[in-house]
């Protein structure tokens, strides 16, 4: 693939380049679903292609292509330059890179199975026992399962000599139980809502996350719902579970925290940030508790954030965000590093595929466990009055990260320590410094999970990014709970 | 661009190399570029061009799909083997019909739609969108503004050909502006696309855009609870397009739309009728369907009642075998189905609100209401509960208090929690429909709305 990127690279440097950097990516997915015993859909995608980023009289041009021929690659570059070109009629500041010594290297995914070793009849034969399983409990009325296994091989050479191959799997599983009766439907999911869990790994996950062994429960909870009481409103102590609480970290920490929004760039659509440069390192973001990072190496665990080097050639990184509840970083890019007083980029650019502009995305944004031990049993043990919430069902927050609003599937009322019952439609509302102020306790490692998020969405074109969070439950002291429902 | 000749070449190939009983492909692609800006500078500028061929095939019942975007003999091989691989290891579908040929894709009563390829659109180039993009700069600095936003241009194709003899192809152009206004503590922001760019008032939409960011400064705070709510156009989109996933067939048998029951019932105000138009003059996209079918004009709401939903070919015929065939009104095929194989089934795709008899603009809306909130758009809206089909989501970029028929501030923006039935049984006047986009939903041919007891439950801090 060098050769390719060289033609890439020639052009633009012969038509006034001043850095170019070139991606050639091949990608392969399958991704099976089943819904009431039937296969729902089954694929299989490749795409291949590669794109130029170039700067000339200092701004930006991107182009990408699906051929690979010398003609349209070069056709390609061309483009690129003639972009950045146009680019630079309105512009006010030269693009200003931060210094990145160039890589020469190999990363790949560590993993036991290659998920695609293993065979159709085997995955579809495994969504079917599933669905089985959730069907076999009277009142469940729609079981959904899927199986996702993508594989992508990037390319990456720059005008500055980086040259990195990377190899990265990804594996996500989860399934869905519907009941409706009379005028509700409830849903209960596992492992997680809206896709399941995801990681870098290969098919060892399926093993772990225990499908079949959960489905009976989950279905059984589904239905139960119907006979719970609406989660009571005002104002609780709220214990999350880790797969909410991962959410929660993504939407009101992971995106306020990307310097790009905080910079403007993402007005028009995502949105801005209240994080602004004047709060780094003074704003109280959390209880001291709260200990967040922002971790891409893979000893941090096997997340989608988790990589080699970014998609500009930064080797990953692991940034503190928040320290003992002081707010102290946030994700950076080569453009933008300089303009927190930073000498190098946080490794953080990134992008869905050949045909994407790499912009500055979440890799795993994780909320530390706690350092004493601390089951979630124990942690229920201890509390008076709360409501536990479990598995994500709706969010929703404002353009820039304050006001938030969660729905949860399922929650358990807890008095002196006991959950005494299920309630339904549990939901919660807050602002999001106050809310991480009011964190304290948080349980430990055994109860940490970092979880995966395949489709978070921003840019224009949007793309889509998988990004990963861990969290151990926590308790929220005297959260505003259920005031979705106030009015209705 | 992949010709229709070139297309049907390359089905005849792959054609060639299957041994399935019925082959399927379909193709999609073309090229796109985006210019994009923010704080009053162009800092981000892109270009693609890409083409997908899937294929699927069957095999006495059997069917799945599979993708490349290599057009070479070895990657048409592979994508084949992958195909038909796939297909050979699933288990019969009982439900799975014949693919349709060009009688039967036809057949159900055609569309003629509007050509919606521009050669000007086609033809824009990245400089031509960088001169767009400084009189847009120039209107924000007029008025010591900060803009972002997109000017995007684009032709497109989607083609589709089977075993059968059925082919059809669709190209079409593209042109989009999002504008942005931000001032220090307020904002304000516009949106239109159209196939044709000459359809497109970039300047007209940036002041609009700087006005609502300048008449928002300063923002008051007013207590969350019920209001008279005038919603824009692009705001009414945002949020009913939440409830079109629930408008098919599939829903329905599944048990998981919110019409479950409701069908030939009034569920909606008088006021609202809608029904599914591909070939509305201010509607856009192919006119046939993921199997070939031609997309029908189909009368989906009627005077508040909810009359019928959309079918793909095999659900219609589930439907009608099903328990709730009497309950559903119409069923036949309606040419809305996704491609197969999938879990949805179909759904809406061309929505057009019906006009009412006396509409009235956004500023009679205004003058007669006492005291309520102008919204410009609405952001981050999620389903909290879907029978009711509550949703929630926020007010952006140019919220206003209105009081005695005048706008009387900006406000910090607001969170809602409200049915969509409600909503649609308190609507007191609407305006003439227009084709509009948003961000949370597909493009629809919507008007404004003024809508009594909007429930907004909690305040943001802007």
């Amino acid at each position: 693939m060098k050769h390719i990127a060289n033609w890439a690279l020639n052009i633009a440097a012969l038509r006034g380049a001043s850095y170019a950097d070139v991606r050639v990516v091949a990608q392969r997915s399958r991704s099976l679903t089943t819904k009431n015993g039937k296969v729902g859909s089954a694929s299989d995608a490749e795409s291949v292609g590669m794109n130029v980023r170039a700067i000339v009289d200092g701004a930006w041009g991107f182009a990408a292509s699906a051929e690979l021929g010398r003609g349209a690659v070069e056709a390609t570059a061309a483009r690129a330059v003639e972009i950045a070109r146009a680019s630079a009629r309105v512009k006010r500041d030269d693009v200003r890179l931060a210094p990145e010594k160039p890589a020469v290297a190999e990363w790949s995914t560590p993993f036991k199975v290659d998920p695609f070793t293993v065979s159709v009849e085997q995955n579809i034969d495994l969504l079917l026992k599933i669905d089985a399983e959730l069907r076999s409990v009277a009142g469940v009325t729609l079981a959904e399962t899927n199986l996702n296994f993508n594989r992508e091989d990037q390319w990456f050479v720059s005008s500055e000599g980086a040259d990195i191959h990377q190899s990265k799997i990804s594996t996500g599983a989860g399934y869905a139980a519907y009941a409706f009766a009379g005028n509700e439907i409830q849903k209960r999911s596992y492992p997680n809502s809206y896709g399941g869990q995801w990681q870098n790994k290969g098919y060892e996950l399926i093993e772990e996350l225990k499908l079949v062994e959960n489905a009976r429960r989950i279905a059984e909870e589904a239905v139960a719902l119907h006979q719970a009481d609406q989660c009571p409103e005002g104002k609780f102590d709220i214990i999350l579970d880790s797969s909410q609480l991962g959410l929660q970290i993504h939407e009101s920490v992971g995106h306020p925290i990307e310097l790009d929004r905080v910079l403007g760039m993402e007005a028009n659509f995502a949105g801005t940030s209240f994080l602004t440069i004047d709060k780094l390192r003074q704003l109280r973001y959390g209880s001291e508790l709260v200990n967040v990072v922002a971790d891409a190496r893979q000893e941090h665990g096997p997340g989608l954030g988790t990589f080699g080097f970014d998609d500009e050639g930064v080797a990953a990184q692991c940034t503190p965000i928040i320290a003992s509840g002081l707010f102290m970083g946030y994700l950076s890019s080569r453009e933008t590093a300089h303009t927190i007083g930073e000498s190098r980029s946080g490794g953080t650019l990134r992008a869905e595929s050949w045909n994407r502009l790499p912009m500055i995305r979440m890799t795993n944004i994780s909320l530390l466990p706690g350092e004493k031990p601390l089951s979630l049993e124990q942690l229920i043990a201890a509390s008076d009055h709360g409501i536990l919430m479990q598995t994500n069902r709706s969010w929703s927050i404002d353009d820039k990260r304050y006001n938030f609003q969660f729905g949860c599937e399922i929650g358990w009322e807890i008095k002196n320590g006991k959950r005494i019952r299920i309630v339904k439609n549990p939901s919660y509302s807050g602002i999001t410094t106050e809310f991480w102020n009011s964190l304290d306790a948080i349980c430990s490692r055994d109860e940490w999970t970092l979880w995966g998020t395949p489709n978070c969405g921003k840019g224009q074109p949007q793309q889509v990014m998988g990004t990963g969070h861990g969290a151990a439950p926590s308790r929220f002291r005297g959260i505003k709970v259920g005031s979705a429902f106030k009015g209705s | 661009m992949l010709t229709p000749d070139k297309a049907a070449e390359i089905f005849d190939r792959i054609k060639n190399l299957s041994s399935a009983d019925e082959v399927e492909v379909l193709f999609s692609g073309g090229h796109f570029a985006l210019t994009r800006f923010a704080n009053n500078t162009i800092h981000q500028n892109v270009a693609e061009e890409n083409h997908v061929v899937s294929v699927r095939t069957v095999f006495g019942g059997k069917t799945a799909r599979a993708f490349t975007n290599k057009f070479d003999d070895e990657s048409l091989r592979q994508v084949v083997r992958a195909a038909e691989s796939l297909a050979r290891v699933q288990h019969p579908d009982p439900d799975l019909l014949p693919m349709p040929d060009a009688l039967e894709a036809g057949r159900s009563a055609a569309t003629q739609t509007p050509s919606r390829h521009y050669v000007e659109t086609a033809g824009i180039t990245p400089e031509m969108r960088a001169e767009g993009v400084k009189k847009i700069v120039g209107v924000a600095e007029k008025h010591s503004l900060t803009t972002a936003g997109v000017f995007s241009s684009g032709e497109s194709f989607e083609g589709i050909f089977n075993s059968r003899g059925l082919s059809k192809w669709h190209t079409q152009t593209s042109a989009e502006v999002s504008i942005t206004m931000l001032a220090a503590d307020s904002s304000g922001w516009q949106k239109a696309n159209s196939p044709d760019v000459a359809h497109l008032d970039p300047l007209a939409l940036a002041e609009i855009a700087a006005q609502k960011a300048i008449n928002s400064a300063r923002p008051s705070e007013i207590a969350a609870g019920k209001y008279t709510v005038i919603l824009e156009p692009a705001a009414v989109l945002d949020i009913v397009g939440f409830m079109f996933w629930d408008f098919s067939g599939m829903s329905i048998l599944d048990q998981r739309s919110f019409l479950t029951g409701r069908i030939g019932t009034k569920l909606f105000g008088d006021n609202i009728t809608i029904w599914d138009d591909v070939a509305h003059p201010l509607q856009a996209g192919s006119p046939f369907d993921g199997e070939g079918v031609q997309r029908q004009n189909v009368r989906l709401v009627e005077n508040g009642i909810v009359r019928r939903v959309v079918y793909a070919r095999a659900t219609a015929e589930r439907m009608k075998r099903s328990e709730y065939r009497d309950k559903v009104g119409p069923i036949a095929a309606t040419g809305h189905g996704f491609a197969l194989p999938n879990e949805m089934g179909e759904m809406p795709l061309n929505i057009v609100f019906a006009p009412v008899r006396d509409p009235q603009t956004v500023e009679q809306m205004i003058a007669s209401t006492e005291r309520g909130v102008l919204v410009t758009r609405l952001w981050y809206i999620r389903e909290v509960e879907p029978f009711e089909k509550m949703l929630t989501g926020m007010t952006r970029d140019g919220t206003f208090y209105v009081e005695n028929g005048r706008v009387q501030s900006g406000i910090r923006n607001l969170r809602f929690n409200e049915s969509l039935i409600q909503m649609l049984s308190n609507v007191e006047a609407m305006s003439a429909p227009v084709r509009s986009c948003g961000e949370e939903s597909f493009d629809m041919v919507v008007p404004a709305m003024k809508v009594g007891e909007f429930n907004f439950t909690e305040v943001t801090k802007f």
